[in-house]
This record gives structure tokens, C-alpha cells and sequence, in this order.
């Protein structure tokens, strides 16, 4: 009886069940990457902004506080984006001129608010409020990174769970006194402070039950 | 003094064998594989044409589900549990025979299993699957079913291992791939047959490439055995953990009805019980249909007869003291729970199940009643129709009469969960009449083994 099978097909069959192999672990690391990728999750992304506001201007150079624009950071769930009122407080009289900032004037003359893309945004099933991390100590650069070396702003981490979970399931480490709150390049040695005494102080818990964040 | 014992020259002959006489290894090997290689029967289009349109019921079901979401169905706040749950019991305990018969009878060596076990597996795989949509598409959101397995993610979350229906996702994968598997190592050795036996270039190769370049020489077959004993002794936990884990779903939350010690043994006996009922159930028509009634004697249908007796009588007892405990435990809600089961609205429910499953298989005590074909249908009809039941009561009476009587309610099935449970008897079904149609039914390697003949190999006479 004349063969089916070439000789050949022994070598195929293997090729393609050590391919199969492979091929699946190539898919699981693909997989893995893709949803850890910035592309999925915004991390290092610059968004196009209306007006490119610089942040390493305004704080690192200027030395204008975080607070001054985002006001509502210490008492309300969101940190707030300034009106154009407050950027005229300045600009009224400095770079007044500037073509760069004709959207802003725009924006004061008309009445209108500027267009700001979000860059840190959460999704709507995560309950996520900015006063109580400040209250416990949670330092702006904890989450946000060195804004005051960010010409153009961008999100620094990747706001995925797993990066919430890291810090609450060991919140001790990313205390800081509450006066420190807004300091960039904080170091604990630098001033004395050790920070598991200061969670210990500041009561801060270690909240990892769904139902903090997903309410 | 006893007198010294004669050894019989030949073995005592059975009433009934289990391979009716006159049969070599070239009978048996044609007859099985013309199942397969001769041309299609009329009826069996027939027959997968009614399967078939009730897979389209099933995808109608699913559609409407997905559309709509598990609103369509019967559920209310009491009853959160409804046929999605009854349904993936019934199957998943069907699913057990097909074990127990594949593994443990082989590792006891009762080689009576070797005309039934090759489709009794069929069944297993099939009422796997049936039963593992239930799950699936009773989340509110089935394409998040992935959150239940233990893959990294950027959540960081692990599934809550505390909870037996995490058990319940490990114990019936792990269960559906360990059936495949010894399915499929058990088909090899026939696949090269039907390979060898093709007429056509395409079964050819198809054979041929599911056979894995089998050709039956003493090492293939030294790696067959090994295999299989691997897997047998694999599997043969599995006939007793998979329906425990299930137990667990109920037994492990506080519900009277539910919260019992009772559930796992139970549960086990009544798997294996309904399983039995369902590989009578499929024998019947299949040996009359293709012929095959020197392969599944009469003496197979007695002992799964008597095996569904036995296991019956444990699921009787199980009855039986669910009543007893809720008396002698003299808790209220217990006592409560009980007479709503038996007096209250869902009453014959209750009775036909005890109809079902505790009466009606008191016949096959009588020998008459074992050695009657028709009879013997009747009866694993009526258990096929009871597990059914048993679940349904389980489920449903436990839950409709709250702790809080204002919000008792009634349950009862929408067209749609009757629609869903029909389509899976139908994808059943199809996937039964597709597999008696391309592979061997009954495994003819080890039904070789059977034969008289070769007893005279193993002694050494050939």
C-alpha cells in the first residue's frame, strides 16, 4: 500500500506542535505587553494642548505653588483646573503681547472656558478623591511625578490597578509631613522625618477592599 | 477434609457474555468501523437535522441573552439561582458515568467497560460542554468570564480563592481536559484503523493526521498503556472531586436546604446515578440502530442497570436524611425548609422526584425488569427526568422562602430558559450524531482484547 504521508511530514508535525508552543508563549508576552503598553494606558503620553502651559516654567523657575491654580486640592475629590481669570491675574500685564497665549485672551474676552485635555483620567467606575491623600500625607509628586520638570505636562504613571494596589496595600512609605505636601524631589532624610512614624501619626490605613474605590 | 477443588478446563460460560460468540478480531474491527466508512444512514440526517435545529434555538437564546442580558430569564430576588444553575448541574453530574466507566473500571480491570466506555466518554465531553455555558453565560457579563481564571493582570487581583465557585472553574476545566485527553489517547490505535480502512483521500487524511503516525508497533503500544493508566489514574479523583466541588457551590453557604454535610456523598452518588441513566439512555437506540447487539449485550445494560440501582438507593438515603436532620436538628428554619419542600407550593416537584428517582428504580430489583430493553429505557428515562427535578428542588425551594417573608416569591422558567436548556440538549445531541458518525463508537482495539481468542494469546495456546 502506497504511503499517505510524505517522509517529510514527521519533521512537520513537530515544527508545528514546538511552533504551536512558542507561537503561544510569544502571544502571552504579547498580550502582557500590549496591556501594560502607553499606547493602553496614556503613561508618557503629551497631549495636544490649546495653549502648551509649561509646568517646569510656572514651578520650578517661577516658583508659583500648586495650589495657586489648583485650588480645590486640599478640601474637594477633585484638585481643579484654573479659569482663565486666574491666568490673567499675571498675564494681563506679563507676556500680554504674546501670540502664544492669544487662546487664553480669547478665552477671557469671550467668556469661554479654554479646551484643556484631560491627562489624568480616571475611569468612571473608580471613586478617586484628591483631599483625603493630601490630608494623610500623599505628596503631589507621588502620583503626578516632577511636574516641575515637565515642560509639557503628561501622565507619569500608568493609573492602572495594580499601580493604586502598590501604594494601599503599603501606604507607609509615600507619607510625608503635611507641609511637604507640594515639595518636589522630596527626601525624608532631608528633613528628619520617618515616615512610618508619621503613617503611624496621620492614622493611615492600608484600604484594599473593593468597595473604597469602586463604590 | 475438603475436597481439593478441580479446576474447570474452560471458563464457566456466561449467560450473557460481553461479546456475543463467534467473533474474531476481523469481525469485530469490520463491523464497528463500517459504522463509520460505509455510506451515511437516511435517518441519520434525519435525526441531526432535529439536533441541529435546536442548536438554532440555542444560538437564538444566547443571542436574545446577550442582547437583553439574564433579565429575560425567571430569576427574582429571592430565586438568584435558576435554571442556569439547575442546568449546569444536571449536565456536569451526566458528565460522570463516562468517568467512572473510562477510568475506574479500568483500573478494577472490568473489562465489561471496553463495548461502552469510548462513547460513554463521547458523553462526557459533551455534557462538559453543554454544562460549562451555563456558568459562562449566567454572568451578567460573559466576555469578563476571564476574571475568574488566575492569569496576571494589571489589576493585581487574584480571583477569591475562598469561594467554591473558584473551585468549581478549576474542578470542571481540569475535568474537561483530563476526558479529552483520554479520550483522545484512547482513539488513537482506532484512528490509524480507519486511517488504514479509508476509501477516500480526505478520510485519509484526516485520520491520518489525527492518528499521530500510530503504527502499532510493541513501543507504541508500551506508550499507550503507560498513557492510559496516567490518565486513568488521573481521572479516577476527578469521578469524585468534580461533583463535590459542585456540592460545595450549595453546601458551603448557609442556606437551610443547602448547608448540609450530606451534599458532597450525595451529590458524588447522584453524578454517577444520573450519568448511568444517560449512557442506558443513548446505548439503547445505538445498538438497535447500527446493529450493535453483540457488542452491548444484554449483560452491559444489567450492569449499569444494577450500578443505577446502587447509586439510586445512596441518593434515596440522601433524601432520606435531609428529612431526618431537619428534625433532629430542631432547628426551626431547617423544619421550615423541609415541610415547604414537601407540603408547600413546589409539592410536586417534590413528588414526581420521588417518583423519579426513589420509586421507579425499585423495578430494577426484579431480573425481568433488568433483562427488559424497553423497560430498562423507561426507567433511565425516568431518572434523566428526576436529577432533573432533584436539582430544580435543591435549587429553587431552598431559595423562593427567604428568611424574610416579604420577599417571598415564586420561580418558574421563561420561554427563554426553557429555550436555552432545550438548545443544549440539542448541541448534545448534534454533537452525539456527529461523533457516531466519524469515529468508532466502540473501541475496537480493546473489544479485540475481549474476544476469547485473545485469553488464548495471554496463556500463551497462539
Amino acid at each position: 500500500m502506497a504511503q499517505i504521508f510524505h517522509r517529510s511530514t514527521n519533521a512537520l508535525s513537530r515544527i508545528t506542535i514546538f511552533g504551536g508552543v512558542f507561537f503561544l508563549a510569544v502571544l502571552i508576552w504579547a498580550a502582557d505587553q500590549w496591556t501594560r503598553s502607553s499606547y493602553m494606558t496614556g503613561q508618557d503620553v503629551v497631549l495636544h494642548q490649546p495653549v502648551p502651559f509649561s509646568h517646569d516654567h510656572h514651578t520650578a523657575q517661577l516658583g508659583i505653588d500648586c495650589r495657586y491654580c489648583h485650588t480645590s486640592v486640599e478640601e474637594s475629590a477633585f484638585a481643579g483646573i484654573p479659569p482663565t481669570a486666574t491666568c490673567m491675574n499675571c498675564h494681563n500685564l506679563i507676556w500680554n503681547e504674546s501670540p502664544m497665549l492669544e487662546p487664553v485672551r480669547q478665552s477671557y474676552a469671550t467668556n469661554t472656558p479654554i479646551q484643556w485635555q484631560r491627562v489624568h483620567d480616571l475611569p468612571d467606575f473608580v471613586y478617586f478623591n484628591h483631599s483625603i491623600h493630601v490630608a494623610k500625607g500623599v505628596g503631589c509628586e507621588s502620583c503626578h511625578g516632577r511636574v516641575d520638570e515637565m515642560p509639557l505636562i503628561y501622565q507619569a504613571e500608568t493609573l492602572q490597578m495594580e499601580w493604586c494596589l502598590s501604594c494601599h496595600r503599603d501606604p507607609a512609605p509615600n507619607t510625608r509631613p503635611r507641609d511637604q505636601v507640594v515639595t518636589m524631589g522630596f527626601d525624608p532624610k532631608d528633613h528628619g522625618v520617618d515616615p512610618a512614624q508619621l503613617a503611624e501619626e496621620y492614622n493611615v490605613q492600608s484600604l484594599i477592599y473593593c468597595s473604597v474605590c469602586h463604590r | 477434609m475438603a475436597k481439593k477443588r478441580t479446576e474447570p478446563d474452560r471458563p464457566i460460560q456466561m449467560r450473557h457474555p460481553i461479546i456475543a460468540e463467534g467473533h474474531t478480531p476481523a469481525t469485530v474491527t469490520d463491523q464497528i468501523s463500517a459504522v463509520v466508512l460505509t455510506k451515511t444512514p437516511r435517518w441519520w440526517y434525519v435525526g441531526f437535522a432535529v439536533a441541529f435545529s435546536l442548536v438554532m434555538v440555542l444560538f437564538m437564546a444566547l443571542a436574545q441573552l446577550f442582547v437583553k442580558g439574564v433579565g429575560i430569564w425567571g430569576l427574582n430576588n429571592p430565586v438568584n439561582w435558576g435554571f442556569a444553575i439547575i442546568n449546569f448541574v444536571w449536565w456536569i453530574g451526566i458528565g460522570h458515568a463516562g468517568t467512572l466507566i473510562s477510568a475506574i473500571l479500568l483500573l478494577l480491570r472490568q473489562n465489561w467497560r471496553n463495548s461502552i466506555n469510548r462513547f460513554a466518554e463521547a458523553m462526557t465531553l459533551f455534557a462538559v460542554a453543554c454544562a460549562g455555558l451555563f456558568p459562562l453565560i449566567h454572568m451578567g457579563r460573559p466576555w469578563r468570564f476571564y476574571y475568574m481564571l488566575p492569569i496576571p493582570n494589571t489589576f493585581d487581583l487574584w480571583p477569591q480563592f475562598r469561594s467554591p465557585l473558584i473551585w468549581d472553574v478549576f474542578a470542571v476545566t481540569t475535568y474537561a481536559l483530563v476526558s479529552a485527553l483520554f479520550w483522545y489517547v484512547g482513539l488513537i490505535p482506532d484512528l490509524a484503523t480507519l486511517r488504514d480502512r479509508a476509501k477516500n483521500k480526505f478520510a485519509q487524511h484526516a485520520y491520518g493526521i489525527l492518528a499521530a503516525g500510530w503504527r502499532g508497533s510493541s513501543r507504541h503500544w508500551h506508550n499507550y498503556e503507560v498513557a492510559s493508566m496516567l490518565l486513568a489514574g488521573l481521572a479516577t479523583p476527578l469521578v469524585v472531586s468534580v461533583h463535590t466541588v459542585v456540592s460545595f457551590d450549595f453546601a458551603a453557604s448557609q442556606l437551610p436546604g443547602w448547608h448540609a454535610t450530606i451534599f458532597p456523598p450525595y451529590f458524588v452518588a447522584g453524578a454517577v446515578f444520573a450519568g448511568f441513566a444517560m449512557v442506558i439512555t443513548l446505548a439503547v437506540p445505538l445498538r438497535a440502530l447500527f446493529g450493535l447487539n453483540d457488542f452491548i449485550t444484554l449483560r452491559h445494560l444489567q450492569n449499569m442497570a444494577k450500578v443505577m440501582l446502587a447509586t439510586g438507593m445512596v441518593v434515596s438515603y440522601g433524601y432520606a436524611i435531609e428529612i431526618f436532620m431537619a428534625w433532629y436538628s430542631g432547628n426551626g428554619f431547617e423544619q421550615f425548609m423541609i415541610t415547604n419542600r414537601i407540603g408547600g407550593p413546589y409539592k410536586y416537584a417534590w413528588f414526581a422526584l420521588i417518583l423519579c428517582n426513589v420509586l421507579s428504580i425499585q423495578l430494577l430489583w426484579f431480573k425481568r425488569v433488568r433483562k427488559s430493553v424497553p423497560m430498562l429505557f423507561v426507567v433511565a428515562m425516568f431518572v434523566n427526568v428526576g436529577m432533573w427535578l432533584e436539582r430544580f428542588v435543591i435549587i429553587v425551594t431552598s431559595l423562593h422562602r427567604d428568611f424574610l417573608p416579604s420577599s417571598w416569591d415564586m420561580y418558574s422558567g421563561t420561554r427563554w430558559d426553557w429555550a436555552t436548556y432545550v438548545g443544549t440538549i440539542g448541541l448534545f445531541l448534534a454533537l452525539m450524531f456527529l461523533f457516531i458518525r466519524f469515529l468508532p463508537m466502540i473501541s475496537i482495539f480493546e473489544m479485540r482484547m475481549i474476544l476469547p481468542e485473545a485469553d488464548e494469546v495471554k496463556e500463551g495456546k497462539k
